[in-house]
């Protein structure tokens, strides 16, 4: 009954008529152009490539998990989210200085490691 | 339905809607008045309906209750104001029209969200808060879907509404200058919110679902509004649309079902096609959200079996992804994803390089041995049964473990 209601409350979102297949398509290509054509301006402002070596939590990035399909969905069951140290130790730890930069922060980490008593 | 059965029901819907809007009357900081009022509402209709039954119109009948309630609260409360504190200074003076019609709680709810998304709570505090006010969910059910005990929650709600008090945060809608900020936080609150829900630990699907639900219920009230609607958050229903297709498909009985397992005849076309309507118009602008990139890779998983383009483009995807913000956890997806383009070698080499980088905190590790362990059980399964005994270990909850034992066991 949840789901009909969530479909129903899309709906009125969605209102400007059920797309077709081929519009459906037409969407999903408008979706790719347009992060393609965003991808070819950063790049030719010279934005980052791909970095493989910055293994830091940023400055303000803030750690999250996410849904993402691949390892979670497709080899491993249900997942332990470990949330009570997890995210107060990233409180305490977004709260020191060294992350006013754009440094390193393996004490963060640490931190982070901590076991949940 | 009896009583019994539709209080509980209507609780989770109505709930939230008669906390925003007394709130909005009552002034913040007099939430627990507002939270009290609610909780005794259902309260009165339990003991009553259990004995006439429920009304014809039991909506109806809350909100008469509420707002009488809420009346004679306010009345208290004036005379406390007029005789009591005169000088006591209230920038917004308390609405005194309880406005229970289908706008006005609407108008209500969306300011609550902003309230609740408040970037000076920690993110914890935010999804329980939001997972009570803004959802309706009991403090037994919260404490089930972080797996711990009611009392810690309690704890947490409570230092939570303590620091908005201080910090003075009002129910509403930000200046058009602090709203990009604060939308941003709302989004993500919505995002961990489903997250949550969608591989919850918890063993309770139902409520796993519900709160799924919930939060793209959230993220449809922020689209209802012109200047909430804006395209990352457009995004996020995309992407909450198109996991939401798979919750039959992924679960039978109490197992879940692995991605490459499930009956895709039973993936929701009715939210793919929704997802991609709002993916169509999240592509505006100049801004690239983590929100755009995740829902173009997740609906690539809508889209049955494996090609060399699925996933050139979930590995292109995933790439921007890290460029945007490093997370240890996307990165191993990515290892994962340019396993299947350039093979399982490389995906082995990458990993190696990605355990070298830094210490992971445990439930990041699992996902590395759990990977490692599928990519050598082609080449080296002595390698790969290691690799799988030791995410056996980590594992979190036993259901995951004997998760893991049964899918793995044969080694």
């Amino acid at each position: 009954m949840e789901e009909y209601l969530i479909l129903m409350r899309l709906d009125l979102l969605t209102r400007e008529a059920q797309p077709s297949p081929e519009q459906l398509q037409e969407y999903m290509k408008t979706y790719q152009q347009w992060v393609a054509g965003i991808q070819a301006r950063q790049r030719f402002r010279g934005g980052k490539g791909l970095s493989t070596e910055g293994r830091v939590i940023r400055h303000r990035s803030e750690v999250t998990d996410g849904p993402f399909v691949e390892i979670k969905e497709s080899l491993a069951g249900f997942i332990t989210v470990a949330a009570d140290s997890w995210e107060e130790a990233l409180e305490m730890a977004s709260q020191c200085p060294i992350l006013d930069g754009d440094g390193n922060s393996v004490e963060l980490r640490k931190v982070v490691t901590v076991p949940q008593s | 339905m009896s009583a019994e059965t539709i209080v509980p029901h209507l609780f989770r819907s109505e709930y939230k809607k008669i906390i925003a809007v007394l709130c909005r009357n009552f002034g913040w900081d007099q939430l627990d008045q507002a939270e009290d009022i609610a909780s005794e509402t259902f309260l009165t209709a339990a003991q009553v309906w259990a004995l006439k039954g429920p009304p014809p119109e039991p909506v109806a009948w809350l909100y008469t209750v509420a707002k009488n309630k809420a009346r004679t609260f306010l009345k208290r409360q004036q005379v406390y104001q007029q005789k009591v504190v005169p000088a006591l200074q209230h920038d917004e003076a308390p609405q005194t029209e309880i406005d229970l019609s289908a706008d006005g709680i609407r108008d209500s709810q969306l300011r609550m969200i902003f309230a609740v998304c408040h970037p000076s709570l920690p993110m914890e505090s935010q999804v329980a808060l939001a997972l009570r006010i803004l959802c309706g969910f009991s403090i037994s059910e919260i404490a089930m879907a972080f797996m711990t005990n009611t009392e810690t929650i309690s704890k947490r709600l409570y230092r939570a509404r303590e620091k908005l008090r201080v910090m003075q945060v009002l129910p509403e809608v930000p200046s058009p200058e602090a709203l990009p900020d604060r939308l941003e936080a709302v989004l993500q609150t919505i995002y961990l919110l489903f997250n949550e829900g969608y591989y919850s630990s918890c063993n309770n699907q139902l409520l796993q679902k519900d709160i799924c639900y919930e939060a793209m219920q959230l993220c449809s009230q922020l689209l209802e509004y012109s200047v909430t609607a804006v395209p990352p958050a457009q995004a996020l229903m995309a992407l909450m649309c198109f996991h939401a297709s798979r919750f039959d498909a992924r679960l039978a009985g109490d197992d879940l079902v692995l991605y490459g397992d499930q009956d895709t005849s039973r993936w929701n076309q009715e939210f793919i096609r929704k997802g991609v309507f709002f993916l169509h118009h999240s592509a505006r602008g100049e801004q690239l959200s983590r929100y755009h990139l995740e829902a173009g890779i997740a609906w690539w998983h809508t889209r049955p079996g494996d090609s060399p383009e699925k996933w050139q483009e979930i590995l292109q995807r995933y790439t921007m992804l890290l460029e945007l913000s490093y997370s240890p956890l996307v990165d191993l997806n990515r290892i994962y994803a340019l396993a299947k383009v350039s093979g399982a070698k490389a995906g082995i080499t990458a990993a190696r390089e990605w355990i070298a980088g830094a210490d992971y905190p445990p439930e990041v590790l699992r996902y590395y041995h759990l990977l490692l362990g599928t990519l050598f059980l082609e080449s080296d399964t002595a390698t790969a049964a290691e690799h799988l005994a030791i995410a056996t270990s980590l594992a979190g909850t036993g259901t995951e473990r004997s998760f893991l034992t049964r899918r793995y066991g044969f080694l």
